[in-house]
């Protein structure tokens, strides 16, 4: 096997492992505050894709203000879906809170195909490339790299520097104790709920201007990342960021050895042996 | 102190053989085709209430038995001519196998991680037969029509394959009530509600919930083997469809999770629903939209589901519904 075929697939695959741990960190965030498996995770990584798209199309916007809208409808979005499907069910047993989700997810899809149709769509953006070494790299891969490393970068400082941050975690340890603490835990989880919703937008933009999509893209996405939080360790966002560098870099170098339609068989198979031999993720416990 | 017990299986069981009888006296295929559908889903939504309703463990790619089933049925039937019945209970016994294989080290997770390794399950069982040649990859196999005459014809065939599927179905309501009747049920619903105790009172947890698992992996698989030979192709997208094993639980939930008459009352109430909204003209794109509103409604406000709730508004029912 050659070098050159395979470093070009390696640096493809990194820099899509980022923008795939950015939506992870979205779920295993929720996840670790409240317990959640948020099953609405795809399609609202579709839907941060077609805010983008409809933004570009419709008005013009350049796809990177569209990101910017994504993330402020997710964080609005997420919160009222925390508030309308999961707050009311949030000590039931885990059964409940994945069909409240799930019903959120059927909702979206319904609403998506019959407003967008199932046709494939495609953001139009151009920023060049960079060569060096062989090796080219497209200018939105670039600037999607860079986003997500920003974004990851400015939920740990909120996480942990501010005191809202703080006050999620402290939620996320021990609501009642929280409570006590004076912190109005409902609103901390929907907060919570919003980041990840936001976090998961973030990343279907960011797709939105790397590859063509559709309505129902999100479920692919879905899967993956929770192939990839299952690898970082269920709950813990800077595994997550981890677990999608390492599922990309998977996802880039075994397509030089293996044909691509093995690949979401290894990727799975090794989703499955993980939650069973390490159920806290390889990348050790929660943070 | 004898207490009479109400007829209820039997009951349940003549009226089921009843609806399935009336499109046949009718004459109507159209509504056969419905009922064929119908008593499926029943089989799969009754099947997941065994595991998910009883045990407590959410399977969500149950499905993954339905496609073994169907493929490996289809794949006799299509290489070596073997006679739909026989290939559908020759689908059935390694399926129900696999089922103990990977339960006996999945079933030790619990809660959200045995979900999730389900649907990883399902997944790579998909992404596996669409590269496995012998069952055709990603194109699938299909009959050659010539394959019907064994039966009879084509029309002969969709015959048998229906009241296969009606047998199927009944067969799984009875198991399931068999189930939730015998001592072997209450070990289940004992480690539904507390494992740990369940263990300290003498119940071997590991052995009950696969034992449970291999319930309810093989009659999917028998659903499966039928509704594939009637279909006459096969590919892997339509035999592993996770959307169809999260619609079963949705049928479980709505007719009432761990009951016997609710999965069936959830998959005719669910399926009549879709139904009525695919044939109107406005609501045909909302189908979606309202199955999830629905759902929603469900899962916050009637949490036992409409048997549940029927058998909790209603006290004289719970004599008499299981």
């Amino acid at each position: 096997m050659s070098l050159d075929a395979l470093i070009p697939s390696a640096v493809d695959g990194l820099m899509l492992g980022f923008v795939y741990g950015l939506a992870a960190m979205g779920l295993t965030l929720i996840f670790g505050v409240m317990k959640v498996i948020n099953l609405s995770h795809g399609p609202l990584i579709t839907l941060g894709m077609f805010v983008v798209l409809v933004l570009s199309t419709s008005l013009g916007v350049n796809p990177y203000i569209g990101l910017v809208v994504a993330v402020l409808v997710g964080l609005v979005f997420g919160a009222i879906i925390y508030l309308v499907a999961v707050d009311r069910v949030i000590n039931a047993p885990e059964l409940t809170t994945l069909l409240a989700t799930f019903s959120v997810n059927l909702m979206i899809v319904g609403v998506g195909t019959a407003v967008f149709t199932t046709s494939p769509r495609a953001v139009d953006v151009d920023l060049g490339a960079l060569r060096g070494g062989g090796v080219t790299v497209l200018g939105t891969h670039a600037v999607a790299v860079a986003i997500a490393i920003l974004v990851a970068g400015a939920l740990y400082g909120f996480l942990f520097r501010t005191r809202v941050g703080k006050s999620i975690r402290a939620v996320a340890n021990n609501r009642s104790a929280a409570e006590l603490m004076g912190i109005d835990s409902r609103r901390m989880l929907a907060l919570a709920f919003g980041i990840g919703a936001a976090l998961a937008m973030t990343s279907g933009a960011l797709l939105s201007t790397l590859f063509s999509f559709t309505i129902l893209s999100g479920t692919t996405y879905e899967i993956k990342s929770f192939v990839i939080v299952v690898l970082g360790g269920l709950g813990n966002p800077a595994g997550a960021l981890v677990g999608g560098v390492v599922i990309g870099l998977l996802e880039g170098l075994t397509t030089v050895f293996i044909p691509v339609s093995w690949v979401p068989v290894l990727e799975y198979v090794s989703f499955v042996l993980i939650l069973l031999v390490r159920p806290a993720g390889l990348l050790g416990s929660r943070a | 102190m004898r207490r009479v017990r109400a007829p209820f299986l039997p009951a349940l069981l003549v009226l089921m053989a009843l609806v399935a009888l009336f499109p046949i006296l009718k004459g109507d295929p159209s509504l056969r085709e419905e009922l064929f559908l119908v008593f499926m889903l029943v089989t799969l939504a009754s099947s997941i209430n065994i595991i998910m309703g009883y045990t407590g463990y959410v399977s969500f790619g149950h499905i993954v038995f339905f496609g073994i089933g169907g493929y490996i049925a289809f794949w006799l039937m299509y290489s070596f001519n073997v006679h739909f019945l026989l290939a559908a209970v020759a689908a059935a016994i390694p399926a129900a196998a696999i089922a103990a294989l990977i339960g006996i080290p999945i079933l030790r997770l619990r809660g959200a991680y045995f979900a999730l390794a389900t649907i990883g399950i399902n997944e790579a069982m998909r992404s596996f037969v669409t590269n496995f040649e012998p069952f055709g990859g990603a194109v699938g196999m299909f009959f050659n029509f010539s394959v019907y005459d064994t039966y009879g014809g084509a029309k002969a065939s969709g015959q048998l394959a229906y009241y296969a599927m009606v047998g199927i179905a009944l067969a799984t309501i009875a198991a399931s009530y068999a189930v939730k009747r015998s001592k072997f049920g209450l070990s289940l619903m004992a480690i539904r509600e507390d494992q740990d105790v369940a263990m300290v009172v003498g119940i071997d947890p590991a052995r009950a919930k696969v034992v449970a698992y291999v319930i309810s992996a093989f009659f999917p698989a028998l659903a499966g083997a039928t509704f594939f030979f009637k279909n006459g192709i096969i590919e892997p997208g339509h035999a592993f469809d996770l959307l169809r094993s999260i619609e079963s639980l949705v049928m479980v939930v709505l007719g009432g999770i761990g009951t016997v008459a609710g999965p069936i009352v959830g998959a005719a109430v669910y399926e009549w629903l879709r139904g009525s909204l695919i044939t109107s003209p406005l609501l045909a794109n909302f189908q979606l939209f309202l199955a999830g509103l629905l759902l929603l409604v469900t899962v916050l406000f009637v949490t036992a589901g409409l048997v549940g709730w029927l058998r909790e508004r209603f006290p004289v029912l719970r004599s008499y519904v299981q």
